[in-house]
């Protein structure tokens, strides 16, 4: 666009080396980057990662299995559902076991309403950042009522620790899901009239379009998955393609968009969220379909037995006493897994040795791998247009340092 | 899209035995996984003919990193493991290969997919395996001025020094000099 052209006459000039975050509003987070400037044009851009590092990876090695599960929370903070399907289906990949179809359904279900919170938070924090701040009021309206359905059904708002290796931790109810069902309904309305918000919105089009391109090849062979990768162009969701859980069974579409700008980023998560809506809707009714079966699977081995089975019979009480103690063995074995997280591909490798801890949890995360693109899209681009590339990336630092 | 994992198997053995013979020296399938055992000498070759061929089209590096075997005693200590994905193909495969102690290094791979940058930067941080040929290899999540690979097996779990600050004869016991603060206090007001 003719407007964002800066005449580059300042090449007799030297360059100036500015910092931005770890403490900055607009970073998502403890984000570092040195920009060298050329005027008002990065030149060199560079981020510095690794303020948010719990070392979760080692934290792994040293506590059960069951024990991990909080600590996936708290890695991609947006989408804990997501992160804590992951890491128990690696598990179950490891011990081969195969869930109900019951269960299946509530993870898809819940794996949508998590990616549309996530996608709802990228948005609206992504339009803040460039000054349209009714569209982040709006976002956060809708994600609240997310939290409260994630509340009702786990007991936490935010790190909800739900999945269970074999199930989930507590059954879905018919108030629940009639919860779910108003919001789902109510949704696409909203998201509809923030979609004319903002595709309406000079100042906005003007800030994304043509703003920190970069091909289909480039962000392929940078290690982009998710959103970012599908906005330049690239057809690959792993839902559609390797499918998971119950996704095959439902109809709907991966989101792509071909110009790789921020733009199209914006436009993918736009679409995925009116696709999530959908997949959620069908998922509902097939979990409600299969209200009358079991949700967990029957292993007492793996999986905690009910509280009333443990008052009752000695043998339930023993199994509970040792999963609690001890913790369920996972046979040597070296798997990965990986799903489609709302920041794109999710995945943990597992290599186990036989005892109840992990011998190494590596954790591949989406935002990591997505920051590398950070460089090519921001090289050339204005300072200011640094901040709305960060944002439609939509990186999250405790994913990214884990 | 399912995958055909005997055939794709096959077709990986008869490939890559015919282009690259003794060094590969097994090919495993286990939980509806392949993983290829390689010497670690033609690494960067092996990588670059999974990527260009056109039955295996390996065009995305989905997560490399690095496992230590030296609590099961193993010789040689480390893997380095890459889990390889084809978007056009939807197949995935495993290459491992095994990496000593005494000489803890390995050819990168970030000429075949740039994206092993920061993957290969990690390995190198968490496990002090050193990718020779990568273009920028510094520590990258752990402070610079670290001394040790935290993910080892040998780095304890709640790290080697302390980092309290001690009210001894020097309240700095412990502490990297880069930590310690510009304005001292003077001694008699602790």
């Amino acid at each position: 666009m003719a407007i964002r052209t800066v005449e580059k006459s300042y090449s007799n000039l030297e360059t100036m080396t500015i910092n931005m975050g770890p403490q900055h509003p607009s970073t998502h987070g403890v984000l570092q980057v040195i920009l060298e400037l050329d005027g008002e044009t990065v030149t060199s851009l560079k981020p510095v990662l690794g303020y948010l590092h719990r070392a979760k990876e080692k934290h792994a090695e040293h506590k059960t299995y069951h024990q991990f599960i909080p600590y996936t929370d708290r890695m991609d903070y947006l989408s804990p559902m997501s992160n804590n399907t992951a890491f128990v289906m690696t598990v179950e990949k490891a011990l081969q076991i195969e869930i109900t179809p019951r269960c299946k359904y509530l993870r898809t279900l819940l794996c949508e309403l998590a990616r549309i919170s996530a996608h709802l938070l990228a948005i609206g924090t992504g339009a803040l950042e460039l000054g349209a701040m009714t569209i982040f009021m709006w976002s956060f309206t809708e994600r609240e009522k997310l939290y409260d359905i994630f509340e009702f059904i786990s007991g936490a708002r935010f790190t909800v620790s739900y999945m269970r290796v074999g199930g989930v931790a507590r059954a879905d109810y018919p108030e629940w899901r009639k919860r779910v069902r108003k919001f789902i309904t109510e949704f696409p309305k909203v998201l509809q009239e923030m979609e004319d918000m903002m595709n309406g919105n000079e100042i906005f089009l003007q800030r994304v379009i043509g703003v920190g391109k970069i091909s289909g090849q480039e962000a392929l062979d940078l290690g982009l998955s998710g959103p970012t990768l599908r906005g330049s162009g690239i057809d690959w969701d792993i839902r559609k393609d390797n499918p998971y859980l119950a996704y095959e069974e439902f109809d709907w579409e991966v989101a792509v968009e071909t110009e790789g700008d921020c733009m199209s980023r914006y436009l993918v998560r736009m679409k995925e969220m009116y696709q999530s809506t959908k997949i959620a809707m069908q998922a509902l009714d097939a979990l409600e379909k299969h209200q009358d079966q079991p949700m967990n699977i029957d292993n007492p081995k793996v999986i905690f037995p009910s509280k009333d089975r443990v008052k009752k019979s000695m043998e339930d009480l023993i199994h509970h006493f040792l999963l609690a103690s001890e913790g369920f063995k996972v046979p040597p074995a070296e798997v990965y897994h990986s799903i489609e997280a709302p920041k794109g591909e999710l995945g943990f490798h597992l290599v186990s040795d036989g005892s109840s801890k992990a011998y190494r949890l590596g954790i591949k995360s989406p935002s990591f791998n997505n920051l590398q693109g950070l460089r090519r899209m921001g090289e050339g681009a204005l300072l200011a247009d640094v901040v709305a590339i960060i944002a439609s990336i939509d990186p999250v630092m405790g994913e990214v340092d884990r | 899209m399912a995958v055909d994992l005997e055939q794709l198997k096959q077709l990986l053995n008869n490939k890559l035995k015919e282009h690259f013979g003794e060094a590969i020296l097994s090919i495993t399938q286990s939980h509806g996984e392949l993983t290829i055992l390689v010497e670690k000498a033609p690494i960067l070759a092996i990588m670059k003919f999974l990527r260009d061929d056109t039955d295996f089209q390996f065009n995305y590096l989905s997560y490399m990193t690095a496992v230590d075997y030296s609590a099961q005693a193993r010789t040689p200590r480390y893997d380095v493991v890459y889990n390889l994905y084809s978007v056009p193909k939807t197949h995935r495969v495993r290459i491992k290969a095994h990496v000593s102690e005494e000489d803890p290094t390995i050819d990168s791979v970030f000429p075949v997919w740039s994206g092993a940058n920061f993957q290969e930067r990690e390995a190198y941080d968490m496990f002090g395996i050193t990718f020779k040929g990568h273009p920028d290899l510094r520590r990258i999540l752990m402070p610079e001025d670290w001394e040790g690979h935290p993910l080892r097996k040998d780095f304890p779990l709640g790290g080697v020094k302390s980092f309290y600050f001690k009210r001894s004869s020097d309240p700095h016991v412990g502490e990297p000099k880069s930590l310690v603060p510009r304005i001292r206090v003077q001694q008699s007001d602790i």
